[in-house]
């Protein structure tokens, strides 16, 4: 038994949610191999060395990569595959792992096992289903299990006390370069806590204002993504982003499945709304029923 | 360049519907609960109709593919792709809009799985497609903003939330779709076996929060929080 952990990076940074991926294939148990595949890898791998636990590192090197496009990542994976024969493939439940690890998948003829959130065996893993509302156990029968993990749901691995090789690994030749490339990318900037490594969520200015007072972050429910207010990334639920913060103070979110979907593992819930029926409160652990115009700028000045 | 697009649906239980999970933790109940079309997949049809209105081009009709109960238990993203990849080749596909997850059972893979199988380039998670010739430009939701992909036809694209806002049917239309033809098939006769990839253990309900108490003011929030040291 060995697994490959597809390693997530941005800008020549490591993405939090690989942390994530290897303590779930620690868990697993067997050898734990990480794929790093991007223009320069450099600092991705050193920081990837650090991590104890994991056998190597593979590292692909390539302009190919730019933009991460899966259908340039999917041959490199199954070359791996070929070579060292994994029996778990890993990697997180972002948008791109999500985008990625079916087409490995599919290329294997096994069923991807998508945003699990436990791991009770080898073979047998724990997701959710119906927005949260239902939690599947399912034993796989397939050879290979490809897998992406929800990051709340496994700690971050600390990266330290290892000194990991790595080797090189070349992209296979007949990897497709004319199908699909990668234009642009407009990412929102923020200074505030990203918010899924973060420590609150909630709706606009005077939010904000009280984000940058406690260090968190802004999410979104998706009416107010919709109707332009802020970015899509900031939408937490059952399509959104999922978030498990110390602390998640809800202004003015009623509270729709779908959303809570996103956020009911945080561990401190507080609910700020005007209707005192509003399905918020019976997930908020401290429920304040008032108008979140006047409140707000009250907790704004006494913070 | 001219467009046959292929758009797949999804029966699931109503977004709305409080689900419940059966006693003998084998599934969720279904039976008398409301079910509607998954609505990513309302999504893809919206687009797909916006497409085919844009390039002012024609024939429409549906195909069932039929799987019995039993099988339609344990289907997944697995299966559904191989069908949708034979779909596609049978009837000269070249562009697949599906919604890019289904609210039942959260997977979010049929799209990616059916590119994959058909050597085709994917666009997930599209808030935006322009047709350009033989290419997509599509704008897509990732987890940092947005990120803008060229890919080439044929492609498989799958529908987020803002793509467009799918319309309602109305009564004529819903009449009118009555005598569209709907073709009929099985698995089988597209050459697709529904191999089982995975054994269901158990359906449970997720652990419940236990609900909380109702504070009066701000000063008593802010005193509470600062007690459970969360600021």
């Amino acid at each position: 038994q060995s697994t490959l952990v597809i390693a997530e990076h941005e800008n020549n940074a490591l993405s939090p949610i690989t942390r994530n991926a290897i303590s779930a294939a620690k868990k697993l148990g067997g050898d734990v191999t990480c794929l790093v595949a991007g223009e320069q890898c450099g600092n991705v791998v050193s920081e990837l060395s650090k991590a104890s636990g994991v056998a190597k590192i593979l590292v692909a090197e390539s302009e190919l990569f730019k933009g991460r496009l899966p259908e340039r990542f999917t041959p490199l994976i199954l070359a791996s595959q070929n070579q060292f024969n994994f029996s778990h493939i890993v990697a997180g439940a972002s948008a791109f792992g999500k985008s990625l690890l079916p087409q490995v998948a599919a290329k294997l003829d096994v069923a991807p096992i998508g945003d699990i959130i436990e791991i009770k065996s080898p073979d047998t893993f724990v997701r959710t289903i119906y927005a949260g509302n239902a939690l599947l156990t399912l034993k796989s029968n397939d050879a290979v299990k490809v897998i992406t993990v929800r990051g709340t749901n496994f700690e971050a691995d600390p990266l330290e006390g290892g000194s990991v090789s790595s080797e090189p690994i070349e992209p296979p030749a007949d990897t497709p370069k004319d199908i699909s490339s990668f234009i642009k990318q407009e990412l929102s900037k923020s200074d505030r806590p990203e918010l899924t490594a973060a420590k609150s969520g909630a709706n606009f200015d005077m939010l904000y204002k009280l984000a940058d007072k406690l260090n968190a972050a802004v999410g979104a429910s998706r009416a107010a993504v919709d109707a332009g207010f802020v970015p899509n990334d900031l939408q937490v639920g059952q399509t959104g982003k999922i978030v498990a913060p110390e602390l998640y103070i809800a202004v003015g979110i009623s509270g729709a499945i779908q959303h809570l979907a996103g956020m009911k593992d945080s561990k401190t819930i507080v609910a700020i709304n005007k209707d005192p029926e509003a399905p918020i409160f019976q997930v908020a652990d401290y429920g304040l029923v008032a108008d979140l115009f006047k409140a707000v700028p009250e907790m704004l000045e006494k913070l | 360049m001219s467009l046959r697009v292929l758009v797949g649906c999804k029966r699931v239980i109503d977004y709305a519907v409080k689900i419940r999970v059966k006693p003998d933790k084998t599934g969720v109940v279904t039976d008398g609960v409301k079910h509607s079309m998954n609505p990513f997949d309302e999504i893809a049809i919206e687009e797909a109709e916006t497409i085919r209105t844009a390039l002012a081009m024609g024939a429409d009709r549906g195909l069932h593919v039929e799987v019995d109960a039993k099988e339609a238990e344990t289907l997944s993203p697995s299966h559904v792709s191989k069908i949708l990849a034979e779909v596609a080749k049978k009837e000269n596909i070249n562009l697949i809009i599906l919604g890019k997850q289904a609210i039942d059972d959260d997977s979010n893979a049929t799209a990616q799985m059916t590119a994959a199988r058909l050597n085709w380039p994917q666009a997930t998670f599209a808030s935006k497609v322009e047709v350009k010739n033989d290419k997509l430009e599509v704008i897509r939701e990732v987890d940092g903003g947005l990120e803008t992909i060229e890919v080439k036809l044929p492609a498989v694209v799958s529908a987020d939330l803002r793509l467009n806002e799918p319309r309602y049917a109305t009564l004529p239309n819903i009449m009118k779709a009555k005598k569209k033809k709907i073709d009929k098939m099985k698995p089988s006769d597209l050459g697709v076996e529904l191999t089982k990839h995975f054994d269901v253990l158990e359906v449970s309900e997720p652990p419940q929060r236990e609900g909380g108490v109702k504070v009066e003011d701000v000063d008593t929030l802010i005193a509470k929080l600062k007690e459970v040291g969360r600021i």
